[in-house]
């Protein structure tokens, strides 16, 4: 595949990402963060997201199994997970914490459960995007392309 | 005792300490003061900046640190010492009290910006933070330097308290918000000011509310 192609299917899908709500502005934000002197800055920083959240599902999964579950314990790992998705621009996973966060306060241990699937579902499915996505630009810096700038016009 | 505007000179580049939690974040902030042709030192808890501003009790008055710091942006809600508390600690020192602190939070809860701005925050920036929001953070640092600014400010904020001492006569001072819908009581001193940027700020997460 020629590297106009390869360009071509990268914004597309890259912008299905924001259409679908996956990614917000954020991330966008990210992206022109990017330049010569870091040109690997954005996946620093998604790798960093991805090691953060793995560990925070970890702690959350390990905090809701507990006999007494601690609310605030689990609250305060979602703030977190809620925060550094926001700072990515991973929407999706984002809401799933606001959500979840509601029903730490209530101390409501199914709904919390099923937060917890919820935020699951929406971290692996950002992950896979964010993975394609970045192998997309890693293909066509490989193929001695740039990476086109996205423009929302939303 | 220097004045911002000499270190400025001398140095050239703003020495930013970000304080965050957050892995992520600090990443983000620290992109974000770089691009932005600042020096960053980045600490993941007050106690960490404590120690490199040289406010370590253990350590005694000076500590490891080779560079002057001109701005502090520091994470709220931390384990540990909140930004809230950081800033307190901060504000209350003699050595560190001219160092100009900026809060970020995901919260924009007016308690919490008052209580902020209260104790001296120079800003209180909802996160995620944006370039916008950290090029408008330099320019107040920037001019805040070059006018001497922090004399300005404290004056403002002493009267501010005067008025709200004073006899009630003034509306502004008998005024607590109750909602996050009504305008925070400022005399009009403040609002003349610098503090325009705290009314903006506060006019932007009524929007975002």
């Amino acid at each position: 595949m020629e590297v106009g192609q390869m360009q071509r299917r990268l914004v597309d899908y890259t912008k299905s990402l924001f259409m679908e709500g996956f990614l917000d502005a954020q991330f966008l934000q990210l992206q022109q963060l990017q330049d010569e002197s870091n040109p690997d800055f954005v996946v620093e920083v998604v790798s960093l997201f991805f090691d953060d959240s793995e560990k925070l599902l970890n702690d959350l999964t390990m905090a809701l199994d507990q006999p007494n579950v601690d609310f605030k314990k689990v609250d305060a790992h979602v703030h977190q997970l809620k925060g550094s998705s926001s700072s990515i621009g991973a929407q999706r996973v984002k809401n799933a914490c606001i959500a979840f966060r509601s029903f730490c306060e209530e101390q409501n241990i199914d709904a919390t459960l099923r937060c917890l699937q919820q935020v699951k579902q929406e971290y692996y499915l950002v992950k896979n995007k964010l993975e394609t996505m970045l192998r997309l630009e890693q293909q066509i810096v490989a193929a001695g392309g740039s990476i086109p700038m996205i423009e929302l016009g939303f | 005792m220097e004045v911002a505007g000499e270190v400025l000179a001398s140095e050239s580049q703003l020495h930013v300490l970000a304080v965050d939690d957050s892995h992520v974040d600090r990443k983000v902030i620290e992109k974000l003061l770089k691009i932005s042709s600042c020096k960053v030192t980045t600490v993941e808890s007050g106690a960490r900046a404590l120690q490199f501003l040289g406010l370590d009790e253990e350590k005694g008055s000076l500590g490891f640190n080779g560079l002057k710091v001109n701005l502090i942006m520091t994470d709220y809600s931390m384990p540990g010492m909140t930004g809230y508390e950081l800033l307190k600690k901060i504000k209350r020192s003699s050595a560190f009290r001219e160092i100009p602190v900026v809060i970020m939070s995901s919260e924009n809860i007016l308690t919490r910006i008052d209580s902020c701005l209260e104790e001296g925050a120079e800003e209180f920036l909802v996160k995620p933070v944006k370039l916008s929001d950290v090029k408008r953070v330099m320019n107040d640092c920037i001019m805040r330097g070059e006018t001497e600014g922090n004399n300005r400010r404290r004056v403002d904020k002493r009267k501010f308290e005067d008025d709200n001492h004073a006899s009630s006569s003034s509306s502004s001072s008998s005024s607590i918000p109750s909602s996050p819908s009504s305008p925070l009581p400022s005399s009009p001193s403040t609002a003349a000011t610098s503090s325009p940027l705290h009314s903006l700020k506060r006019a932007k997460l009524r929007d975002d509310n």
